[in-house]
């Protein structure tokens, strides 16, 4: 909340934010200078997954990244004692100590597109829609933090992990699409390994109706998996820990 | 600078001056071993820069192979094949033109580290451009395996000449040298304010659209192959994938390293203009 401080810092992301988007717009205009639809998916239902694809991203930069970032920074510095010492569970104090506010306006531009996207799309999503999309939205997000938190809990082993950043950005652009269009290998990968299908494709499914129920039921089991994986990768990792004698 | 101890000693003119080209030699050499042996050491660290870096093509060979797939095999004259031997030389390209950022200058700057580099009796771009040749020489071993399995996964389709090996060789460190040019002079903007974010995001942008890293080139609108043609960008990534995959003529080849080398004199010059220019108004505290 601290960023709230630093008013400017809004203007400079929503410039940034803006260039992304009109990046992005160009993208999909040149794919579709090229051909009428991609692997079954039409303009406006692409529009609609770049739209679920920027906002999570926003929640990701919001919530989740930053906290990251600062965990493993402080294995590498020793600070951690500071967190492990409180009368908290460590890992729910390590995963929400920080809030980067002003990506928050990557939440608004994804509902923007998202919105005009459907507005094209000509379907108003019915309650049902929403909710299973609210619910996946849930679900995915609950997946990218358990993958964050894997990879960062590396740096109990490994000194440097800054460059996990890049790695999940570089990974997280794929999202852009729908997990659909990617090779068979790369689809699983990109499910089960990095769960970005669920986190952007499943939603934006959610909301342009194509949603079955036996998807939403394996989001809902893979993530109760992965979160105790993660629970239990984090625990084996913290006793690596040997802090650095503030 | 280790002189000739056993020689006579240099006369006025012109020893002193090789002298002093062979003193900047060993900084260059010295800061590449430097790197060498440091990045190294960060393997994993290296390795997931890159595969992080590597989603990014593999993400356009996707779309673009789909779309030639729907199309009965190619778009705009290229087929999956050739969008791969382009992607995957792209990786090597895009390894090879990583270089020290504007973000670097911004923490260089705020943080007032840059008055110890002040005080050498040298060029601080020196120094940067030394280290990260260290670096590439790390980056290219690690890449040959990542490479070796993007061409097992998409097939390239991959035949160069003699002559396109020797001026693809070339071409991606002339590429490594505007890209590094350019983005000294965009890291300077950091001695007016304190955040380069959204000039260099801009910057970026405008890189992806009008230089082939997103594309191929001749995929845009004829007016953005226009537009590109007068700029820097198409030079750094466009033109040293397209030496190796594409059956460019010899004089086009050619001429590509000419232009490549009309860029980095103009970038050398840019930069040691705006450098005089924004040292005026470094000031550090303490450091």
């Amino acid at each position: 909340m601290n960023e709230l401080q630093y008013r400017a810092n809004f203007f400079v992301q929503l410039f940034q934010s803006l260039i992304a988007l009109a990046t992005g717009l160009a993208v999909i205009a040149l794919v579709f200078g090229h051909t009428e639809q991609l692997n079954g998916w039409n303009h406006a239902e692409l529009l609609a997954v770049m739209g679920v694809h920027i906002a999570m991203g926003g929640l990701i930069g919001t919530l989740i990244q930053p906290n990251m970032m600062r965990l493993a920074q402080e294995v590498r510095d020793g600070k951690l004692d500071f967190a492990l010492t409180k009368p908290a569970d460590a890992q729910l104090l390590a995963s929400l100590r920080e809030v980067r506010i002003w990506r928050l306006v990557d939440v608004a531009i994804g509902g923007v597109v998202l919105a005009a996207a459907l507005g094209q799309l000509g379907v108003a999503p019915s309650l049902g829609g929403g909710l299973a999309f609210a619910a996946t939205i849930v679900l995915g997000g609950l997946m990218i933090y358990c993958f964050w938190l894997i990879l960062t809990t590396f740096a109990f082993w490994i000194v440097r992990i800054d460059e996990i950043a890049e790695l999940f950005d570089g990974i997280y652009q794929s999202g852009r699409w729908p997990v659909g269009v990617y090779p068979g290998w790369l689809r699983i990968s990109l499910t089960f390994l990095v769960p970005i299908a669920f986190a952007v494709t499943v939603p934006a499914e959610a909301l342009t109706g194509r949603l079955t129920i036996e998807t939403f039921l394996l989001a809902a089991g893979f993530a109760v998996l992965l979160f105790a994986f993660t629970r239990w990768w984090w625990r084996f990792g913290l006793r690596r820990y040997s802090g650095a004698s503030a | 600078m280790s002189g000739a101890a056993g020689t006579s000693p240099p006369a006025a003119g012109r020893p002193r001056l090789i002298g002093a080209w062979r003193g900047l030699l060993d900084v260059y050499v010295e800061n590449a071993r430097l790197a060498l042996n440091e990045q190294f050491q960060y393997r994993v660290a290296n390795y997931f820069y890159m595969i992080g870096m590597i989603a990014e093509p593999v993400i356009y060979l996707v779309v673009w192979t789909t779309i030639a797939e729907q199309q009965g095999g190619s778009v705009g004259g290229i087929s999956s094949a050739q969008f791969a031997a382009y992607y995957i030389v792209w990786t090597l390209v895009r390894s090879m033109n990583i270089v020290f950022t504007p973000y670097g200058w911004e923490w260089r700057i705020r943080e007032g580290e840059l008055s110890a580099a002040l005080l050498r009796p040298i060029f601080p771009i020196v120094s940067d451009l030394g280290f990260f040749i260290g670096w590439k020489v790390v980056v290219i071993v690690l890449w040959l395996p990542l490479a070796a399995l993007l061409a097992l996964l998409f097939r390239p389709e991959l035949s160069p000449t003699l002559l396109e090996i020797c001026v693809f060789a070339v071409a991606i460190w002339g590429a490594y040298l505007i890209r590094s040019l350019n983005q000294s002079s965009i890291g300077m903007v950091t001695f007016w304010t304190t955040r380069v974010g959204p000039f260099f995001e801009l910057y970026m942008t405008v890189e992806l659209l009008l230089s082939g890293r997103l594309v191929p080139m001749s995929l845009m609108p004829d007016w953005v192959q226009t537009i590109a043609g007068l700029l820097p960008f198409y030079w750094t990534f466009g033109f040293p994938i397209e030496a190796l995959v594409a059956d460019l003529p010899a004089d086009r080849l050619l001429g590509g390293l000419a232009m490549q080398l009309f860029w980095i004199i103009v970038g050398a010059i840019v930069l040691r203009l705006v450098w005089r220019v924004a040292i005026r108004r470094y000031s550090a505290v303490g450091g």
